[in-house]
């Protein structure tokens, strides 16, 4: 009777402890996904902010004014262009 | 002696009882305690106990981003913090005080009025505060200081798309245009959850999430930037040349009914709306009518031919120049004599169209008008769409019926004016427009038969041919059809002698129309009045850029396009 107890009483203590360590890993995972999930969050605003910055400098009055100024670009006469249509391309 | 130690061994038996009885009264008050805090306080102590550990926090949601057809960025929220104060905590010393006011662009005693009411716990210092200057507050580690996360709107189109899209209000809830009208889908839903913090504020674990987090949905819209870039310079442009008070400009896809551009001048900056008016606010194309004028003889005409009344080369007596119904006349200013009906057309002639109209029955009139869209809503899904004023035929006097032949009496907003003309231009199909990214051919209803409205596309072609009204809305490489007007504003119930509003509505390629174009200069007063010098070179330019951008192919020789000799040019009388 007496050793049965102590077996049993041996279970219990490593079953606490498995159950103290697993609710510690438990906690630093979701820490961790936490912290990914921020990340996430993080690099969507940073997506955000860049797309916008990408739009600033694409705005279609800069562009054009650097075409035509800084690069002296410009559009070419419309005798010079020729429009191919996709299929009827010979 | 031995009394004494008698007494003291022979205890009374109720002091035994008494002990007992006081001790099982103690035990059955406990018990009775702990029954009632288990079993009948259980919920309320369960909520003070995670008090100290769980916590509700917010899951943050974003506004959906708002894209131009091609994938453009026309509107993006982005993290900002605001400042807010706790005043009865907030004791801050002089130097302190000076350097969040200055951090935050406060004067001090401004920020001194926030932080002296200490009655209330929560006080804005200031909202939306860029993410540089918030670490610098944060810095200081005021006591009493707090921020905390929202977003705030960024549009990089600027003044450009300043109407199309609208702006949000602090809270980043629509206020105007496409923002608002499309805030359900856009909105993002906060969610929040439950979870468990450390001591040192870490989430350890996340109990339940009481609301998922929504975000707001993208949009992508049927607008074209560039088209929309080159329809708001080329509006500004003449605007400003011809010191104009106003403008407007929509550019419509014929195929599937979007709206490529819509424009507005003057307009305004969304991203700073510290000094703004209502004229800038105005989405003129949607929200102003005024009377359409010769723009809308097209449809009288087509109306005429479509009942069998006329074709054509059908001649019409427009001597000599004017024409008295009742008590009222009806003047050409430039008298043309006889006419076929598509020189009436072509010339504008007021008394040739007002004879057209009169040999048609008013209610065929009014119900081609009303089935066009005028007077009717144009069901974009835009806040503040104008119906327009189309009387009822009853209610019509003759002389109306033959001055709406040539738009006035009737007034209508430019979008419906563009979307009429796409009859017109798909051979006489009216389609639903829409403004947003659609990307397939719509379907409409048919209002007139192919015929005529392939018969309209030669006469309106004419009209801007030199001899029209029009000429330069021509463009090189491609054939355009097109109809000016010129009409007087409205004021004090009468009609302005020196206010005109220039409109010029047109189509191209006139051999297969992929775009309608529409026009509106509001009173110009640099001279030219007219909507074949004020609003037709706008259109003509926002129809070759387009054009160019769609990838059309050319459907005209290329070949310089002859400039009509100075008075050659007509001048329409409406």
């Amino acid at each position: 009777m007496a050793k049965l107890n102590l077996l049993l009483l041996a279970v219990l203590v490593a079953c606490a402890i498995g159950l103290v360590s697993s609710q510690h890993k438990a906690r630093k995972l979701f820490s961790e996904l936490e912290r990914e999930q921020n990340r996430a969050r993080d690099l969507d605003i940073e997506y955000g902010r860049l797309q916008l910055e990408a739009s600033t400098w694409g705005l279609h009055s800069r562009v054009e004014k650097i075409a035509t100024g800084t690069l002296r670009l410009r559009t070419p006469e419309p005798r010079r262009v020729r429009i191919v249509t996709p299929g009827a391309a010979r | 002696m031995n009394a004494a130690t008698q007494g003291l061994v022979r205890l009374p038996v109720w002091r035994a009882r008494f002990v007992l009885a006081a001790l099982l009264a103690a035990f059955w008050v406990l018990g009775v305690r702990s029954l009632y805090l288990q079993a009948l306080q259980t919920d309320f102590l369960q909520e003070k106990g995670d008090a100290r550990y769980s916590r509700l926090i917010e899951v943050p949601a974003t506004r959906g981003r708002i894209l131009d057809r091609n994938g453009e960025a026309l509107a993006v929220s982005t993290p900002v913090k605001s400042v807010w104060a706790i005043p009865a905590d907030a004791e801050l010393s002089g130097a302190e005080r000076r350097k969040l006011a200055s951090l935050l662009a406060l004067e001090r005693n401004e920020l001194g009025k926030k932080l002296a009411d200490t009655s209330r716990d929560f006080v804005y210092l200031k909202r939306q505060v860029s993410p540089d200057i918030a670490e610098s507050v944060e810095a200081l580690g005021l006591k009493g200081i707090y921020q905390h996360r929202e977003y705030r709107r960024y549009y990089p189109g600027g003044e450009v798309t300043a109407h199309v899209i609208g702006f949000t209000g602090v809270d980043d809830d629509g206020q105007e245009g496409i923002e608002l009208a499309h805030q359900a889908s856009l909105g993002g839903k906060p969610g929040s959850r439950r979870v468990i913090k450390d001591r040192l504020g870490r989430i350890v674990e996340d109990v339940e999430s009481i609301r998922e987090a929504q975000d707001g949905r993208d949009l992508t819209l049927s607008i074209d930037s560039k088209i929309q870039n080159l329809a708001f310079g080329a509006l500004k442009t003449a605007v400003a040349q011809h010191h104009a008070k106003a403008g407007a400009i929509i550019a419509l896809d014929v195929r599937t009914g979007e709206v490529l551009a819509l424009a507005n001048v003057p307009s305004y900056n969304p991203n700073n709306r510290a000094h703004l008016s209502g004229a800038q606010l105005r989405n003129r194309v949607i929200t102003d009518l005024f009377e359409p004028g010769s723009t809308l003889k097209p449809f009288t005409l087509a109306l005429a031919i479509e009942r069998g009344k006329l074709t054509p080369a059908t001649l019409v007596q427009t001597a000599p120049g004017h024409l008295t119904i009742a008590d009222y006349t009806i003047h050409d200013t430039h008298p043309g004599g006889t006419l076929s009906a598509a020189q009436v057309l072509q010339k504008s002639s007021n008394v040739g169209m007002a004879k057209i109209a009169l040999s048609m029955p008013r209610e065929a009139l009014w119900d081609l008008f009303r089935r066009v869209g005028f007077g009717t809503a144009p069901q974009l899904g835009f806040p503040g769409e104008a119906t327009g004023k189309l009387r009822h035929y009853r209610s019509w006097r003759p002389i109306e019926q033959a001055t709406m032949a040539y738009g006035m009496g009737i007034s209508v907003s430019l979008v419906q004016l563009a979307h009429a003309y796409t009859v017109f231009a798909r051979d006489g199909e009216l389609v639903p427009l829409s403004l947003v990214k659609t990307g397939t051919a719509a379907s409409g209803v048919k209002l007139l038969s192919t015929e005529t409205a392939r018969a309209m596309r030669a006469m309106l072609e004419l009209a801007v041919q030199p001899g029209g009204t029009g000429p330069r809305a021509r463009i090189m490489g491609w054939r355009v059809a097109g109809k000016t007007g010129t009409a007087h504003k409205q004021e004090n119930g009468g009609y302005a002698p020196d206010k005109f509003v220039a409109s010029f509505v047109g189509f191209a390629p006139a051999s297969a129309p992929r775009v309608v174009v529409a026009v509106m200069v509001d009173e110009p007063s640099a001279g030219e009045h007219y909507g074949g010098i004020v609003a037709a070179p706008v259109f003509a330019q926002v129809t070759q850029g387009a054009l160019r951008m769609m990838g059309v192919p050319h459907d005209a020789p290329l070949e310089p396009l002859e400039t009509p000799a100075e008075g050659e040019e007509a001048k329409e009388n409406t």
